[in-house]
Order: C-alpha cells, then structure tokens, then sequence
C-alpha cells in the first residue's frame, strides 16, 4: 500500500439552504493532497471553489451545510470532530489566507494583538516568547520595521502588507495545509507577484502543502503540481499543471485557457466564454456546462458525464473524451 | 511627522506655556476673585494647548473643552433671555405681596435692572462660581442642586447602567439567535418598549406594583425605593440599545475578519465578544453618551410620577414657580452634563475604534 495522503476529501457535497431554496454549491468533489504538495483549485465565480475549502475547515455560514462526504486528515475524518476539537485544528493544522485582507483583519486590534491571538492559541509559550515569534513571523514574510508594525492598525497598513500580515498570521504555528482562498485578486498586479513569489518562497523554507484556489489559471500555472478545474461544484479536469495546459480535455478548461490574455507579436483577440454560470438552485441533470458548451452532444444533456482517465496524471469529466476514445477504438477495428 | 518638525513644535509648546504662566500670573495680581483667575488660567491653559499639543487627541480635548465654555455661554443666554420674555416674573401672583415688599424683593434679585444688565450681573455671579438663591426658599441654588441631583445621579446612573448592560447582552443574544423563538421574543418586547413613553409605563409600573400588588409603598420620601423609577427611567433606553446592538451585530458578524478569527481557531464565544462585540458597539457608543447624561439629569416625568425629588423634579418646580435662578442654574448644570457627556463618549469612541483621528 502506498503512503497514505496527508489530506483526501472524498465525495464532498455542501448545500447552502436559503430562502429561495437550496444552494447546491458543491458536488461531489474528491481530491488527494500529499504532504508537501501545492493543488490548484480553478474554476469562475460560483464553482464552488472557496465553498469546498471552507467545508474543509468547517468555516460556513449560518446557512451552509456539509451534506455527504468525508474529509480525512492523516487518515482521521474531520467532519466527525466535536467544534472544540475543530477549534484546536483550524490554524493548527490547516490554515487559510483569504480574498480581500482589506476586510479579513479586525480593524479595532493591532496588528500584533491578532498576531500573538494566533500564536497563543495553540501554544503553551509565555509572553515573551509570543511576542519574538510574532515578530519573527513578520520578518519571515517580508514586512519591513516588523516592531512599528506589529504596534500600528490595519487601516495603516497596504493591501500588500495586509496580505503579507494575514499570511504570517496562518504560518504562525506552522500548519501542514495552507489554503490560498485567492489571495491575490483583490491585489495590484505588481504586488500580485510578489505575494505569488513569497508563498513559494515560504513552501520551500517551511514545507507546507498548499491548496491554492483562483479564478486565474495563469496565476498558478508554474506554481502548482496538481491542478484541479472546477465548474457548477462539480470537478471538470485534474491533471499535472503540464497536462492541464497543454492537453486541456475538458471544453470548460479549453476556454479558460483560450481567455488568458498573452503578450505576443501579434495582436490576438481574447476568446471569452460564452453565457453565464450554471444556476446552482436549479442544476441540470446533465453536465452543468452543457448549456455553454460549443461541443454540446445529446447525452451531454441528459446524463452527468463520467470521469476518464486520459493517463497517469490525468483525468477528465467530459463525454467528448467518450465519443473521441470510443471513435479511436472504432477506427482501431476498421484498420 | 519628522524630528525637526516635531522639536519646533516642542518649542512653541514651551513659549506659549511660559506665555500662559506669565499672563495668569498678571491675572493674580490684577482680578480680585479666585475663581476668576483659575477660570481665565484654565481657558489660557486650553488655548495653548488646542494651538500647540503635539498630540492629536490633546489638541482635539482642548478644542472641544473651549468650545464646551462657548456651548454653555449660548444656552445660558438663550435661557436667560426666553425666560424673562415670558410675562411675568417670581413675584408676580395672585396673592402678591405690598408693593413695598416686591420693590425690596425686586431689589435683592436685581429684578429692577434692565434685562441685559441683569445677565451681566448673573453671568460674574457665575464665574465666581455662584448660581445665586432660590427666589422661592431662599436656599442656595448650588446646595439644592447638589441634594437633588444626588438622588437623580443614584437613580439614573443605576438605570443607565443597567441599560447598558442589559441591552448590549440581549441585543447580542437577538443577534446570534437570528429569526429563532429568543429574537422574536426581544424584538418583540424591545418594540413595545421604544414604543411606550415613559410616564405611561411610569403609571402602569405604579398601579400594578403599588396599587395592586402592594410590593412597594406609593409616596415615599424616606425609605426610598429605587426599584420601580430605576425601571421605568431604564426600559425604554434598554431597548433602544437592544436594537441598536442587534443590527449591528448582525453586520459585524456577516464581516469577513469574523471569518478570519473563525478559521485562526478562536473560541465561538471569544469571536463573539472579544472580535465582534468590540466593532458592534462603536454606534452604540454614539446613542450611550447623551442617554447617559439625559437619564442621570433625571427624566423630569418620571420623577414627578414617583415624587423622587430629584433633579428633574427640581427643574419642573423652577418653572411653574417662575424661580429665575433655579431654572437657570438647573439649565446650565444639565448643559454642563451633556457637553461633558458627549465629549466622553466621544473619547471612548476613539479608544473603541482606531481608526478614528480626531485630527
């Protein structure tokens, strides 16, 4: 038997239950992530990426629930702790950084109070052994004068240094996991980079595995060793990033591909992808990409499509995988 | 701000206090009532310090404490001017006494002056720090004020707090049970008591538990009981707070740094009051102020329903019995109140919220 995965979630279904009814946000997901590791999450808005990551972590709203599925860390189903046993994991074990850290930290606390919160939540360190870690951990994350930070308030500090906080924040008692829930979008594209360029720099000093969602494949194409595509809380395609690029086998990922923008010679037009996003409260009985889909077949309409292994590092959920492989074996049997 | 910025203001802090000193000093010698120089010494004190203070929050203080001289200046005259338009005058009744009496009377309250000379005349009685004599007892205004507002200040600080208290607790527990049987319950009630006045709820309170029930005694001015007007004064701010909390909470815990104090491992109950509660109060901050100092200064009405004696009570008699300096020096202690009021509440709302630069 090979080496258990650090973290496997298996069959993950979450439902948001509102009003107009319910939310079917995600699916049926199932991945594996290896110690160590970097996972891509992509897919657009509504895909049900940062759903499937806060049912991770239990992090929900109100109104969110996770139905089926199971979610282990080192073999140890977490959906099944008590919430004072969730309490000690999250942040623990497995950390996030979010969207928009103009609004992810407490505006009425210092810096270095919510910083030392973290650190003093799952340790047994005293004061002053907090307080050297908390400045240690800002140093490591490349905010400079880390004494003058650690005293001032969000509101005196950039969208970068936020990020850069909120990211010490997650590393302060070294997790296993850290979840990137798009930690650049909200961000100018220079300090995109450079926020893309310390997690890397951090994944390599401290080993962590890291899960990192985006709407954006091109943020996360030399980053990642595993990329996962998402649509309608259902996964498309997963495959090695090389894979993944260069021999997309899901329409939905071909036109996310063709809708990167590229610098070149000459001037190219920019392949949108047609209609809007799947209606999560009424999803169809077919492939949820079917109604946007230039490749659309019957079947695509009526049946949900099956997973298929294209190869060892690869597999995809589109029936023109199917048609394609079941054309080639007819083809092999003519000739 | 830089070094040498922050050394020339230094030196100016410096000069003008010496400047200050040195004025003061001259006002010793020169103005012949104490209380006039400590007055003056404080007002150059301030200046100084709104013009040159280093620190925001000083200078704003200073500024605020001025203008607060300048507030209560206004009201006393606006008060003091209103008042003597209405016709008539303390002594003048159905029973009045002999014309020679009222002249002496007239004469002793300088009655008989013009009405400008006579607010000249009151405002240096007051920066002598005295609020004159009752034109119906006889009593010192400043002792009659310190009596009543004793039993006002018990009263309302008990209600004010319980308020408080009460209301941030039940409005955080309306929030976090959301559209469940406990917030229908609280909003409910909370409702009814915005909605009722005070000096019903005042009577209703004494029919049942005096009337009726005979919990406590009716009229009391010995062996008082604090329960029923500390309820009454108290319901309806309460559940104003109530409110107030609630709608807040429910915006604050919806903010994704909620979510970031969630996902660090915090404990549910310290994501509630230590990184919710803390935002969630900064409106409510802005109503406790001046509630606090109106409920302190005595809701005149319920005072009257349950014959407290307190301040509010004492303001009321002033002006049915037309007493000039009553009503004047009840105005300018509840003026005073309220400015000092505002201006903490303010202070707290600073202290409550970091982004707040009084600059």
């Amino acid at each position: 038997m090979s080496e258990m995965p650090l973290l496997q979630v298996k069959n993950l279904h979450t439902s948001f239950f509102t009003d107009a009814g319910e939310v079917k946000a995600v699916n049926g997901i199932s991945y594996n992530l290896d110690a160590g590791k970097v996972l891509g999450i992509v897919g657009e808005s509504g895909s049900g990426k940062s759903v499937s990551a806060y049912s991770v972590l239990r992090i929900l709203t109100d109104t969110g629930r996770v139905k089926e599925g199971e979610v282990l860390f080192k073999g140890e189903n977490i959906l099944k702790y008590s919430e004072q046993q969730m309490q000690k994991f999250r942040g623990s074990r497995i950390s996030i950084i979010f969207q928009d850290p103009m609004t992810c930290l407490n505006p009425t606390f210092s810096i270095g109070s919510q910083l030392r919160e973290a650190i003093r939540i799952h340790t047994d360190r005293n004061k002053e052994e907090i307080q050297a870690r908390a400045l240690e951990m800002l140093q490591l994350v490349g905010v400079n004068e880390p004494e003058k930070r650690l005293k001032q308030y969000p509101h005196e500090l950039s969208g970068g240094m936020r990020q850069r906080v909120m990211i010490a924040m997650a590393l302060a008692c070294e997790p296993d996991i850290l979840i990137a829930d798009e930690p650049t979008t909200a961000l100018d594209v220079t300090i995109q980079a450079q926020i893309l360029e310390l997690m890397q720099d951090l994944q390599r000093k401290l080993g962590m595995a890291i899960i990192m969602i985006t709407h954006d494949l091109g943020v996360i194409a030399d980053m990642c060793d595993e990329i996962i595509v998402m649509y309608g809380g259902k996964v498309c395609e997963r495959g090695t990033a090389d894979e993944i690029f260069y021999n997309p086998r899901h329409e939905y990922t071909k036109g996310l591909i063709r809708s990167i923008p590229r610098i070149s010679e000459k001037h190219e037009k920019l392949i949108p992808i047609s209609g809007s996003p799947v209606d999560l409260l009424n999803l169809p009985k077919g492939c949820a990409f079917a109604a946007r889909c230039d490749h659309a077949m019957k079947i695509c309409l009526e049946q949900p499509p099956e997973e298929v292994r294209v190869n060892d590092f690869h597999i995809a959920a589109c029936w023109n995988n199917v048609k394609q492989m079941m054309d080639e074996a007819k083809d092999g049997e003519e000739t | 701000m830089d070094m040498t910025e922050r050394k020339r203001k230094e030196r100016q802090l410096i000069a003008t206090t010496v400047l200050a000193l040195v004025i003061f000093a001259a006002g010793l010698l020169f103005l012949p009532i104490l209380t006039e120089k400590i007055l003056l010494g404080a007002v150059l004190v301030l200046i100084a310090g709104a013009l040159f203070f280093t620190n925001n929050t000083g200078r704003y203080v200073c500024k605020r404490i001025l203008l607060a001289f300048l507030t209560i200046f206004i009201i006393a005259a606006i008060t003091f001017f209103t008042m003597n338009a209405i016709p008539g005058g303390p002594f003048s009744k159905e029973k009045a006494p002999s014309a020679a009496v009222q002249a002496v009377l007239e004469e002793r309250f300088h009655l008989n002056e013009p009405v400008g000379k006579q607010f000249l005349l009151y405002l240096e009685g007051l920066m002598q720090g005295n609020f004159g004599i009752s034109t119906k007892t006889g009593r010192e205004i400043s002792t009659t004020i310190f009596d009543s507002f004793s039993i006002s200040a018990k009263l309302g600080g008990m209600a004010a707090l319980l308020a408080i208290v009460l209301g941030v607790l039940l409005g955080s527990i309306a929030a976090l049970n959301r559209a469940k049987a406990a917030d229908r319950v609280i909003i409910f009630f909370t409702t009814l008591f915005v909605a009722v006045p005070s000096f019903i709820m005042a009577t209703l309170l004494l029919l049942v538990f005096c009337l009726q029930l005979n919990w406590f005694p009716i009229f009391s001015t010995e062996n008082q009981s604090y329960v029923l007007p500390v309820i009454a004064l108290m319901l309806s701010p309460m559940s104003y707070i109530t409110r107030l909390t609630k709608t807040s909470m429910l915006d604050v815990l919806g903010q994704d740094y909620i979510r970031t104090a969630r996902a660090k491992g915090v404990k549910q109950w310290l994501v509630i009051f230590k990184h919710a509660l803390r935002n969630a109060l900064i409106p409510v901050i802005t109503y406790v102020g001046p509630m606090t100092a109106y409920i302190l200064t005595g809701s005149m009405v319920v005072e009257s329903v349950f014959t407290t004696g307190g301040l509010g009570t004492k303001f009321v008699q002033g002006i049915t019995n037309r007493d000039y300096p009553m009503i004047m020096g009840t105005t300018i202690f509840l003026a005073m109140l309220m400015v000092t009021a505002t201006l903490l509440s303010d202070l707290v709302y600073k202290l409550v919220d970091p982004r707040i630069d009084f600059d």
